[in-house]
């Protein structure tokens, strides 16, 4: 069971090959058994999740199935769930328990899914390796000496490892779309404004969007027709209706514009990467794609202007985590000042204390013209770039990454690290969906294809992924960890 | 001696009277329990994101409207960050460079009765914070989120003000306004009005501005005026003796009645005022601003004008009958009852105003409504009544013995007596009864005699128990004594 698809295993609840406690049990037994060595998990609810499987189980048997009934996921960290821990992957919140539930586990529980917990991240979504986490690194399924990615890089190496089928992530400068590509999977950031962020613990407000990471793209088409939506708590969600994306699976790519934007494949790239990008990009030709080369110039301002933007806000909306009101708190502060220095030099870990500082520096008086402002009218043209692209061509390709999973401890650099997200940090900028998908491997680890498309194009990237998954394999590779007869 | 010239702006915050919090659900009441009307949002948890109350953007474009301002049709909403235990997010949200109320004007009235025009530069919406209670925690502090998220409208004046009484003057301007737009109850024992006020002074004909102290936190008019005279008196004194203002906040003691200071330019936060990204910029199209207009009320000064050319008022009269609008209401109320614009002005400012003064009490609050009043004044105006006895018939309604004037007029009997036989009767028996008075009356030169009628008509009045025509009673009695003599 735990090698199959959300849309195999809706089938197969659907016909009765199983419970979905059956399926719950399972999963929780396989979690049991192998997340010790992955360390995916941060907090397994496995009593919620039999009581939520038993409930899908009782509502199938009146006839009140919808079609996530009874589907096992989980949930990133970062997610408040009701009477949960949500701990962000941070000291600062390991003793938080969400009063409330996010409003896409909100969409989730009444759709009927069953969270079977919350996975590990890096602190406050601040990575790009999950070695930022409080809570220890994740290791990737596909090589327990490789990073898998982060931020959500529980959900990415959970999802690869078949311990669930399927889950959220969360993508501030590609949290979703690189992991997904370190760990073999598909991972979609969808436009934003698409998910609401009510109840997601905030990184970058301006930059931070929910979407779903599954073994397929049906089966992100099946998760972001549960959790898109306008949302009245949130102000920044867009009042637009949302499609089904599944229904919209199936048009032929004949005639698709692909443009292949030339920043992404210079210097930097691992050329093992290239190359199965580019027999990707050979294998959407022969769907009836034309391929043209495209230009977005200011690539490479993405980086700088995202590591001056998502730490002025991280630093503003990090500024609640104080001591006062919940989170941790040092023992025996002497005065309010030492109670803010000592619980917040504590609860943060040094990723977290860095982007702090950073942001805290640019939003100074005297500095702020200089960084956040610039930044801002750098974040306008980056955004031109791509409306002027999609002038031309329908979607966009390239790597996800520069390189497959890197070795854990092997970026001990900050900035080394930050490049890392050298293409998925500019669609945030722009705010843009992109998906990424298995398209090769180097070494036994997988490579990512990034697709973008203009804002609300999920229909179509979602389309265009999956029409690539009907006549390729590589999302169909399962990691040897975890294997049951291995 | 060198003369000094006084230099103050204002920046008044007013707490609207929205029903929920600026940026969430929650009851802005006053006065619950700690910490009860304070959700996710107000407590600033992991997760949550602020949705901006409607009625708080309409309510600071009317007091934009009421001003003659300009309405920007962007406004936008900034963070301001800084670390308090009652600012439970680490930053105020705020309007720093785009806010929705841009410049206008509003006139004040001085004592002289002359007007001066002050200019505001802008007004913004903001959120309050909770309130720190040091008391009753033995050495700790307790917090309350009640007041977090209660939406202020910060009124920011240009430094046009040249004295303590035009800066209470200004306060008492906006005060009016905004009771008068119902977007605040403007009540400054609650703090629903507070001010921070800026002053500096200058020598006379210098055209710099000298360096400004900020005396932040006042709350009541009386306080306005008096935080200033001392912040000046400092200041001249500190300048004369050779010294140096230093750019501070200070903070008003009204015990004390001086101001100290709290911290210098130097030690002041660094804000980091960014554009908040949870919030959109609001957009006013022209249909809602003009919405808005069309249904503003009348407002003090246009009210003040119409009450001396349209009633006859005088300009004593009409300004303090304008000055709230629950004044001026009841006023209207009592006038369009009696239908007697000049009567009605004087029981308003005196039988009534003296009593709620005596009894501290507020208009909406007094046992005497104003179609009870009216119809008080028209018996006086149709001579039902006399003054005298309008007077016990408003001390009774005050305390509650009957329902109407008219009710107690009958109740007590004081139906005015313009019946000269009857008069004539209580005459005869004065005089009857009242021998040496007569004979005195008779005895006194006749320049005197005016005088002396006093005592009779007293005597007549209370035989009527005060419902016999003073006038008749006093021609009557003139009458019979002179024929006496």
């Amino acid at each position: 069971m735990h090698d199959m698809t959300l849309t195999e295993l809706a089938r197969a609840l659907e016909a009765g090959e199983f419970t979905s406690r059956q399926l719950t049990e399972s999963l929780l037994e396989r979690i049991k058994r192998l997340d010790g060595e992955l360390n995916s998990f941060i907090s397994v609810t496995a009593e919620q999740a039999l009581a939520a499987a038993d409930a899908a189980d009782a509502a199938r048997a009146r006839g009140e199935a919808g079609p996530l009934t009874g589907l096992p996921l989980a949930l990133k960290d970062i997610f408040c769930t009701e009477g949960v821990r949500t701990s962000c992957g941070s000291k600062m919140l390991d003793n938080f328990i969400a009063p409330y539930d996010a409003n896409v586990v909100e969409k989730l529980k009444t759709a009927g899914t069953v969270s079977l917990g919350k996975t590990n991240m890096d602190e406050f979504a601040m990575g790009s390796s999950n070695e930022n986490s409080y809570y220890g690194p994740v290791k990737n399924p596909w090589d327990l000496s490789a990073v898998p990615g982060g931020s959500s890089g529980g959900s990415a190496a959970a999802v690869a490892a078949g311990l669930v089928p399927a889950a959220l992530g969360t993508d501030t400068g590609g949290s979703i779309r690189q992991p997904a590509a370190f760990c073999g999977i598909t991972g979609l950031k969808p436009t934003y404004g698409r998910v609401s962020r009510y109840g997601m613990v905030a990184y970058a407000s301006s930059l931070d969007q929910a979407g779903p990471m599954a073994r397929t793209a049906e089966d992100c088409a099946l998760l972001l027709s549960a959790i898109a939506g306008h949302d009245l708590r949130d102000s920044t969600s867009v009042a637009r209706g949302v499609p089904d994306y599944c229904a919209e699976l199936g048009a032929s790519l004949s005639g698709l514009k692909i443009g292949l934007p030339k920043e992404y494949f210079g210097d930097g790239l691992d050329p093992a990467v290239e190359s199965a990008i580019r027999e990707a990009v050979k294998v959407y030709e022969s769907l009836g794609a034309t391929v043209q080369e495209v230009s977005l110039p200011h690539t490479h301002h993405a980086i700088p202007a995202y590591y001056v933007i998502a730490p002025a806000e991280a630093s503003s909306n990090l500024s609640r985590y104080d001591g006062v009101r919940f989170g941790h708190r040092c023992d025996a502060p002497h005065d309010l000042e030492d109670l803010y220095k000592r619980s917040r030099a504590e609860g943060f870990g040094d990723e977290v204390k860095r982007r702090i500082l950073i942001g805290t520096h640019t939003l100074s008086e005297g500095f702020f013209d200089a960084y956040y402002k610039k930044a801002q009218q750098v974040r306008r043209l980056i955004r031109q770039d791509f409306m002027d692209a999609f002038e031309e061509v329908d979607v966009l390709m390239g790597p996800s990454t520069p390189t497959p999973a890197f070795d854990l401890g092997a970026n001990k650099d900050p900035v080394s690290m930050y490049l890392q997200d050298i293409y998925t940090i500019a669609i945030n900028l722009a705010g843009i969906p992109g998906i990424s998908v298995p398209a090769g491997a180097v070494d036994g680890r997988p490579v990512g294809l990034q697709i973008l498309g203009p804002h609300f194009a999920e229909s179509q990237l979602l389309n265009v992924a999956h029409q690539f998954q009907q006549v390729t394999d590589w999302h169909q590779q399962r990691p040897a960890f975890g294997k049951e007869n291995a | 001696m060198m003369q000094w010239e006084t230099v103050i702006g204002l920046e008044v915050h007013v707490q609207l009277a929205t029903r929920s919090k600026i940026f969430s659900g929650a009851s802005t009441a006053f006065g619950a329990e700690p910490n009860s009307q304070a959700c996710a949002v107000d407590l600033g948890l992991p997760g949550v994101l602020p949705v901006l109350n409607e009625s708080a953007v309409a309510m600071a474009v009317q007091f934009g409207l009421g001003i003659d301002a300009e309405i920007p049709e962007v406004s936008i909403f900034d963070r301001k960050n800084y670390f308090y235990p009652d600012l439970p997010k680490g930053y105020q949200t705020s309007q720093m460079y785009h806010p929705i109320v841009g410049p206008g004007e509003v006139e004040i009235t001085l004592d002289d009765g002359d007007t001066k025009r002050i200019r505001v530069h802008h007004a913004h919406l903001e959120e309050d914070a909770g309130k720190s209670l040091h008391e009753d925690f033995h050495g700790m502090t307790g917090v309350d989120l009640n007041r977090a998220g209660t939406p202020l409208l910060e009124i920011v004046s240009e430094p046009d003000m040249r004295s303590a009484k035009e800066a209470a003057a200004y306060l008492k301007a906006i005060h009016s306004i905004v009771t008068y737009l119902g977007i605040s109850d403007g009540n400054m024992a609650e703090g629903s009005m507070r001010c921070d006020v800026n002053v500096s002074v200058r020598p006379k004909g210098q055209e710099a501005f000298g360096t400004r102290a900020e005396i932040k936190n006042v709350n009541s008019f009386r306080f306005v005026e008096r935080a200033i005279a001392f912040e000046v008196e400092r200041q001249i004194e500190l300048l004369e003796d050779g010294g140096k203002v230093v750019q501070e906040t200070r903070l008003y003691d009204p015990d004390a009645d001086e101001t100290r200071s709290m911290r210098t330019k130097e030690e002041a936060n660094d804000y980091r005022y960014f554009p908040c990204p949870d919030l959109l910029p609001v957009v006013l199209d022209d249909a809602y601003v003009d919405h808005l207009r069309s249904s503003l009320p009348e407002l003090p000064a246009e009210k003040r004008a119409r009450f001396q050319s349209e009633l006859g008022l005088s300009a004593y009269d009409a300004g303090v009958l304008s000055a709230t609008r629950a004044m001026a209401d009841f006023f209207e109320g009592v006038k369009d009852v009696c239908g007697d614009a000049k009567l009605a002005a004087n029981w308003v400012q005196g039988e009534f105003a003296g009593r709620l003064n005596k009894e501290g009490l507020e208009i909406a609050s007094s046992p005497v409504s104003a179609t009870q009043l009216g119809e008080l004044v028209a018996r006086v105006k149709d001579e039902t009544i006399n003054g005298k006895a309008a007077k016990q018939v408003f001390a009774a309604l005050w305390d509650g013995e009957g329902d109407s004037a008219d009710a107690i007029i009958e109740a007590r009997g004081l139906k005015q007596v313009t019946d000269s036989g009857a008069i004539e009767a209580m005459i005869d028996q004065v005089i009857a009864d009242s021998p040496v008075q007569v004979a005195q009356y008779r005895d006194a030169e006749p320049d005197k005699r005016g005088k002396m009628i006093g005592y009779f008509v007293g005597q007549v009045m209370k035989a009527s128990r005060g419902t016999a025509n003073p006038q008749q009673v006093n021609g009557l009695l003139k009458e019979k004594l002179d024929a006496l003599c």
